[in-house]
């Protein structure tokens, strides 16, 4: 599952993503990371049995853990079906089926908004 | 020998007699029936098109307000309108941004909220005369307000498109919409099997006067379209239809990052089966039309050519560039152009929708020109440095420091034994490495990620990369990266110096 991993200020200077993957032995496979001196934020995938222990792990460190249920979001009114946004995810979130009509595989978004730049209708949003 | 007339299908179309088929469906008939066969059993062949038509807009009247007045500019919703006609004429572009919601909001915009039914707001001023002493008005319309809303469209429904890709290292925000860097991806536009003019190349039923679908409303084929380029199969049309029966499905507002706004436009045009040359014009397929990909890297008018492609090359999703499988984006809507072929074949067999034949055909022997510019654009050659100090990038920073020294000369390009360009020392990083006590290779000190360009770019282009990048000079380079010259802020202040 995907995760979106939250590190505040007063975190920052912590290495707390690794001490909770060395703690808890659960591998995240991190897909974005903005981070400066200031603030954190990240995707991460995860499995999803061992997701409980690695968000308690992070969560007593001070960062705040977020489950990318519904990262993207198209509104089909707007949407024409272009299938702009195809070639610039990095993750084949998005995929014609046989009758040209546009697909959309949330759980692969990593949520880096390339296709929300792409989109010339403005159908494309992250979050719900 | 088949020989049909478009009064014999109207007749046809009028008693619910006549064969209409979809240019998909025709492609399967033909194989089975051969021409002669296929033009003996259809009538009409229903094409379909839907995407980005930039060169687009509204001709409207207001109708005259009291006291009256002579509109010499003129806002909705603060996207600027032409009113240099007749006091309360104007005309609306499609391409044209709000002056203050910039580019995220234009008259595509405008278009589309005015086919919603939604309030738009007016401003216009004048200089008031004797006949209209108005010279300021506020007001707000609806599309039902308006005497006259006539899009009226210089250039659409292009046969084909060029597909767009990107050798440069950054992102491109262009009107073929996000170019990833190093031939990231491959965009295009069209609606291949179904593009209208690719069904009748040869413009046979096709021109001023031919009755077509245009935004779910009928409207009609005023000419060829501006840059109509029918050598090389890249014709246009001009068009007109009434906004004011047009549905919002088929005329949609889009905004291209970076790039602006523009009007995604649903167009259809039926062809008449008189031959059994139109039956097998109409049989085309996506792999018989073939089109080029263009790189948008070079920022230039005359884009390099990467490859040749067909249609159903780039449908596929992705396409071969330089040995690797590149991802293909289409920015027009197949779905909706096959939605609407089959809305006007549903038209044409239920009798709403009768054929005309051109009164003019379009032109078939015309190509298009580029700009006569009196002011000619100086080109990196013209200005750069010939004169460049070039070091080897095994020889040391004491050398480098030699050669800056004797040359007075503050970039020193770096280069392999090969002698292509590698990287780029300047006094400052000399300095930098003496100051660190650092005398080994000047490969160790220089700048490895080096901005160059080349000699035929224009000098603004270069000034521009300069800019960003914020740095003072770039090496000119050939193909081959062998060092050419070197062009610097000093040439580009020398060349602004001598021109004003």
């Amino acid at each position: 599952m995907k995760i979106k991993i939250i590190i505040p200020t007063e975190r920052i200077h912590n290495p707390i993503i690794a001490e909770s993957m060395v703690e808890t032995k659960v591998l995240l496979n991190i897909m974005v990371a903005n981070i400066d001196s200031t603030y954190g934020e990240l995707i991460a995938d995860v499995n999803d049995h061992q997701f409980n222990r690695i968000k308690k792990a992070l969560e007593s460190k001070g960062a705040v853990v977020v489950v990318l249920g519904q990262p993207i979001t198209r509104d089909e009114e707007e949407c024409v079906e272009c299938g702009a946004c195809i070639s610039v995810c990095p993750m084949k979130v998005y995929s014609f089926d046989e009758n040209w009509s546009l697909c959309v595989d949330e759980q692969k978004c990593i949520q880096c908004g390339m296709c929300i730049k792409m989109c010339p209708h403005g159908a494309l949003k992250l979050g719900e | 020998m088949v020989e049909k007339s478009v009064q014999e299908i109207n007749i046809k179309i009028e008693d619910g007699s006549v064969n209409v088929v979809t240019a998909e469906e025709m492609v399967g008939i033909v194989e089975e029936l051969g021409a002669e066969g296929a033009a003996k059993e259809v009538d009409v062949v229903t094409t379909g098109t839907f995407g980005a038509m930039c060169s687009s807009g509204l001709m409207l009247n207001l109708g005259h307000s009291e006291p009256p007045i002579k509109i010499q500019k003129l806002w909705f919703n603060d996207v600027e309108a032409y009113s240099g006609v007749a006091a309360v004429d104007a005309y609306l572009g499609a391409a044209q941004n709000s002056d203050v919601r910039g580019i995220q909001y234009g008259g595509a915009h405008v278009i589309e909220d005015l086919l919603r039914g939604k309030e738009i707001n007016v401003h216009a001023t004048s200089y008031g005369t004797d006949c209209y002493p108005r010279k300021v008005l506020d007001t707000s319309i609806t599309l039902e307000d308006l005497n006259e809303a006539f899009l009226l469209n210089p250039r659409n429904a292009y046969q084909k498109y060029a597909a767009a890709t990107n050798s440069s290292k950054r992102i491109l925000h262009t009107y073929m919409g996000e170019l990833l860097p190093q031939f990231g991806n491959v965009t295009y536009s069209g609606a291949g099997v179904l593009s209208p003019l690719s069904n009748d190349p040869e413009y046979q039923t096709i021109g001023l006067g031919t009755r077509i679908f245009m935004g779910g409303a009928q409207g009609y084929v005023i000419g060829n379209g501006t840059q109509h380029s029918p050598n090389n199969g890249f014709g246009t049309l001009m068009l007109r239809g009434n906004l004011k029966d047009m549905s919002p499905d088929y005329v949609r507002a889009a905004s291209f990052t970076g790039y602006g706004a523009t009007l995604y436009m649903g167009i259809g045009i039926p062809i008449p089966i008189l031959n059994e040359k139109l039956a097998a014009s109409t049989a085309v397929r996506d792999s018989d039309l073939v089109t080029e990909i263009l790189d948008y890297g070079a920022g230039s008018r005359d884009k390099p050519l990467v490859r040749e492609v067909n249609y159903a090359e780039l449908r596929s999703g992705s396409v071969e560039i330089q040995g690797r499988e590149v991802l293909t984006s289409s920015m027009s809507s197949f779905k909706n152009a096959r939605k609407i072929s089959n809305e006007l074949k549903d038209w044409v067999k239920h009798g709403k929708f009768l054929l005309s034949m051109p009164v003019e055909r379009l032109a078939r022997d015309s190509k298009v020109k580029p700009m006569k510019q009196t002011q000619a654009v100086p080109l990196v050659k013209d200005v750069m440095s010939d004169f460049i100090v070039t070091i080897k990038k095994t020889q040391t920073v004491r050398d480098a420091a030699k050669k800056i020294w004797e040359n007075s000369f503050n970039h020193v390009a770096v280069i392999s034994d090969a002698g292509e360009l590698v990287g780029l020392v300047t006094a400052w990083d000399v300095s930098k490495a003496v100051a660190e006590n650092r005398f080994d290779s000047v490969e160790s000190i220089m700048t490895k990620k080096v901005l160059s360009c080349a000699p035929n770019e224009p000098v603004d282009l270069a000034a521009r990369r300069l800019d960003r990048y914020g740095v003072s000079a770039m090496p000119v380079v050939d193909t081959q990266m062998r060092v050419l010259g070197i062009i610097t802020s000093d040439n580009i202040s020398k060349l602004m110096a001598r021109r004003y």
